[in-house]
């Protein structure tokens, strides 16, 4: 399968188009065929990660290095054994000497995306045929789901720039495009050219970034090429930084990083599946990967193995932070997980960012289904507990009675989310904060503590306003229908396994062993052991966030505080604003484009470019008026006249001689003859 | 016979030829006028071939009757025509052509 795996790519891509074609005469309105080619690509996509596995074990195996098994000795082996990507590759197009690919490129970060992405894809598709079951559009979203599948596919076999272009950009439309699903409504459609437009700011940045990387890396759009050139510091150390930067804005865009990430929780106005689909498996974690695809760039380019501050790592710190309080005040439980994805990828960006490779990567891994498993909860209180309200103070309440499978399964959720152990999100996040600290970013280790703190207490909150206390909707809310609790429950299992995939509390490291990169990779990336006082913090600060909500939200300790305290009511009101981001965005950007930059533009173009082309104008016209009066009309038109006129008085002189008198012509002729005669005779 | 009685026939006969086309109006006799003329050339040609003792001028003299034949015979199908045309023979009539 690895050596096929545009099987896994080509068949949501095929699916989108029939269902087009074919969806609405089919009994169940093309969800069938979407469900079918993205449970066969999931399928594949098993056989895959297998195969890739094998294929780890058995390099291991040959090279001679056991002790790969107990994967905490591995990072002290300089003769580890190289496990090549698989690539294959056909020309695209060819211009001139430059012939530029497409192909695929599975390695152990690919398998891991192909699982992820198919898995909460099908998923998605078996809870939407519920979810979304009489809507309008239901066969063009069916459709859509499908295109945005297969583009998040093909951005992650990419073994190219261009390639892994072409799917961001794909991931981008498709997004709009759901977002924008119920268009009716002009917020919805608003959303979705907010989503568009904010994430195209950041692909400048990406599209400059593949410019520079070709270049730097001695003209190839090659993966592999561009992090063997990056690591090799070819061409100086000043390009990379610039390229890394580049690429980094465009992970800023696509992945809601701190400042461009106001698009996240507007996007919210997508119907629940796609929210799920966005935050967990694709659009969002399109920019996790690009950093972990090109990691040889951020490497070099940041200097990330030295310590200290960069770029990376206070862009995703920042975002933890801010994400993390906005949550605090949004009512709609959308939105609350809507700032929590954008804190949680300020996690992986932060990873990234401090050289935790593999912590971000299977943080992306295990974040990818507990967050979906929220919004799918989210989705299912609304569908059938709320009447499609999201508002947690008006319409929720109390529903832990009347939706038990949604309770409980949004409750691991939470505790995965909060990073309380034994569930997935306290290995990846533990191991994220841990890597900091070791590799001397010590700044970046309070952070993240501080985040989980954050992390732990609003989703304490979010759980208080949902399910407990009294319902305060209205009619009888009740358990979701087996289409929607399903996913939740394999969801929740995927949740509650998969942080044992790496952890190094009981010496797994499976995770770090099979799918981190043995090829063009940094080497000197650092992997703690395990150890007790910081996971011992870490749970004891998560408890501590639970305790303060507790505290706050049960009890009722602390509450009226914003209505005493100026500074706190400052505080809030500041986050209710969402820290103006928005309003300095629409006002102070916006505004000051259409407004005094629009009427300079106007000016300029009014007094300069104008005058310009008009004296261009004129003086063309100047020219032409001289060229018609002198030239044209009196010398061509003289000559033509004049020589019209010579003909016309020539004519009027010899008509006379035309009398048409054959007597008068013969008269000539004699005369005419009797002068040549007479000529012949004198001058002879 | 001397030379210059034959001349001053044929000089006679082209003055009436000359005379029969410019100021006659029946195409008809213009016509006649100009076998005439030619006939007052071909007296010359003879003329002047018998006192050089030679046949080239008679040679000539019999061309010139041959064309004045077929000359004829298309002159008058042209003032047939014309006749047809303006049901009358008058040259004077047949100005179509005036510029």
């Amino acid at each position: 399968m690895l050596d096929y795996a545009w099987i896994i790519v080509f068949l949501p891509a095929l699916s989108f188009v029939v269902i087009l074609l074919f969806g609405k005469k089919l009994p169940r309105h093309g969800s069938e065929i979407g469900i079918a080619a993205v449970g066969a690509s999931f399928v594949l996509a098993c056989i895959a990660v297998v195969q890739w596995i094998s294929r780890v074990e058995n390099a291991s195996e040959s090279g001679g290095f056991k002790a790969l098994g107990k994967g905490f000795l591995a990072k002290a082996g300089a003769h580890e054994v190289v496990v090549k990507p698989v690539v294959h590759s056909v020309t695209w197009w060819q211009n001139g000497g430059m012939k530029i690919g497409a192909g695929t490129q599975i390695d152990g970060l690919a398998v891991v995306l192909l699982l992820v992405v198919t898995l909460v894809s099908l998923l998605v598709h078996i809870y939407s045929t519920a979810y979304m079951h009489g809507d309008r559009r239901f066969t063009y979203f069916f459709a859509a789901l499908s295109l945005f599948t297969a583009s998040m596919l093909l951005l992650v076999v990419a073994d190219n720039t261009l390639q892994l272009l072409v799917g961001w950009e794909l991931v981008g439309l498709c997004s709009f495009m759901l977002i924008g699903h119920w268009w009716e409504e002009g917020v919805n459609s608003d959303a979705a050219l907010k989503a568009f437009f904010t994430t195209r700011t950041g692909d400048i940045g990406l599209m400059i970034g593949v410019i520079v990387t070709f270049f730097a890396a001695g003209q190839t759009f090659n993966i592999v090429s561009i992090n063997e050139a990056a690591l090799a510091g070819n061409g100086g150390h000043a390009i990379w930084l610039g390229a890394a930067v580049c690429l980094l804005v465009g992970i800023i865009g696509k992945s809601g990083q701190f400042p461009l990430h106001t698009w996240l929780p507007d996007a919210m106005a997508g119907p629940t599946p796609v929210s799920a689909l966005i935050h967990a498996a694709t659009m969002v974690v399109a920019g996790v990967y690009l950093g972990a695809r090109m990691y040889g760039v951020f490497w070099q380019g940041f200097s990330i193995h030295a310590g200290g501050v960069n770029a990376m790592a206070l862009i995703g710190g920042v975002t933890i932070i801010i994400g993390a309080l906005l949550a605090f005040v949004q009512d709609d439980i959308k939105k609350v997980l809507a700032y929590s994805t954008i804190s949680q990828l300020g996690y992986m960006v932060m990873g990234l960012g401090v050289g935790a490779w593999t912590a971000a990567v299977f943080h992306l891994f295990t974040h990818a289904f507990f967050k979906a498993l929220l919004f799918l909860a989210a989705g299912s209180i609304s569908h059938s507990g709320s009447h499609h309200s999201f508002d947690m103070k008006r319409d929720m309440g109390g529903l832990r009675k009347y939706m038990p499978i949604t309770f409980a399964t949004f409750m691991i959720g939470s505790a995965a989310l909060a990073g309380l152990p034994p569930f997935a999100g306290f290995f990846s996040k533990d191991e994220i904060i841990a890597t900091a600290g070791h590799s001397g970013y010590t700044t970046f280790l309070y952070i993240g503590l501080v985040g989980a703190f954050l992390t732990a207490a609003y989703m304490t909150r979010a759980v208080y306003y949902t399910f407990f206390g009294e319902f305060r909707g209205h009619g009888e809310p009740h358990e979701s229908p087996p289409a929607i609790t399903i996913p939740l429950v394999v969801l929740a299992v995927m949740s509650v396994l998969t942080g044992w995939l790496n952890a190094t509390v009981i010496h797994v490291e499976k995770f770090q062993q099979w799918f981190e990169p043995r090829f063009a990779f940094p080497t000197d990336v650092v992997h703690p052991s395990f150890e007790w006082g910081m996971a011992g913090i870490a749970v004891l600060v998560a408890l501590a966030g639970v305790g303060v909500a507790y505290e706050y939200y049960w009890r009722g300790v602390g509450h009226g505080a914003t209505e005493r305290n100026p500074l706190a009511r400052a505080g809030y009101t500041f986050l209710l604003n969402k820290y103006y981001l928005d309003d300095l965005y629409e006002r102070v950007i916006v505004a000051g484009i259409k407004g005094p930059i629009a009427r300079a533009a106007y000016w300029t173009n009014q007094n300069v470019i104008d005058a310009v082309v008009n004296g261009v104008g004129k003086g063309a016209v100047v020219v032409g008026r001289f060229t018609y009066d002198v030239i044209d009309q009196q010398v061509v038109d003289g000559a033509v006249n004049g020589v019209a006129e010579a003909s016309g008085e020539t004519g009027g002189l010899l008509r006379y001689m035309q009398s048409g008198r054959v007597q008068w012509y013969a008269a000539i002729l004699f005369m005419a003859v009797a002068v040549l005669s007479l000529a012949l005779i004198v001058f002879s | 016979m001397q030379l210059n009685q034959f001349l001053l026939l044929s000089a006679f006969l082209f003055c009436t030829g000359v005379y029969g086309v410019l100021a006659r109006r029946n195409g008809v006799l213009v016509l006649m006028s100009v076998e005439l003329m030619l006939n007052a050339v071909n007296i010359n040609l003879v003329a002047f071939s018998a006192f050089n003792h030679g046949v080239s001028g008679q040679v000539f003299a019999l061309f010139v009757i041959t064309i004045a034949a077929a000359e004829v015979g298309v002159g008058l199908a042209i003032v047939l025509l014309i006749y047809r045309n303006l049901r009358s023979p008058d040259l004077d009539q047949v100005d179509q052509l005036k510029g």
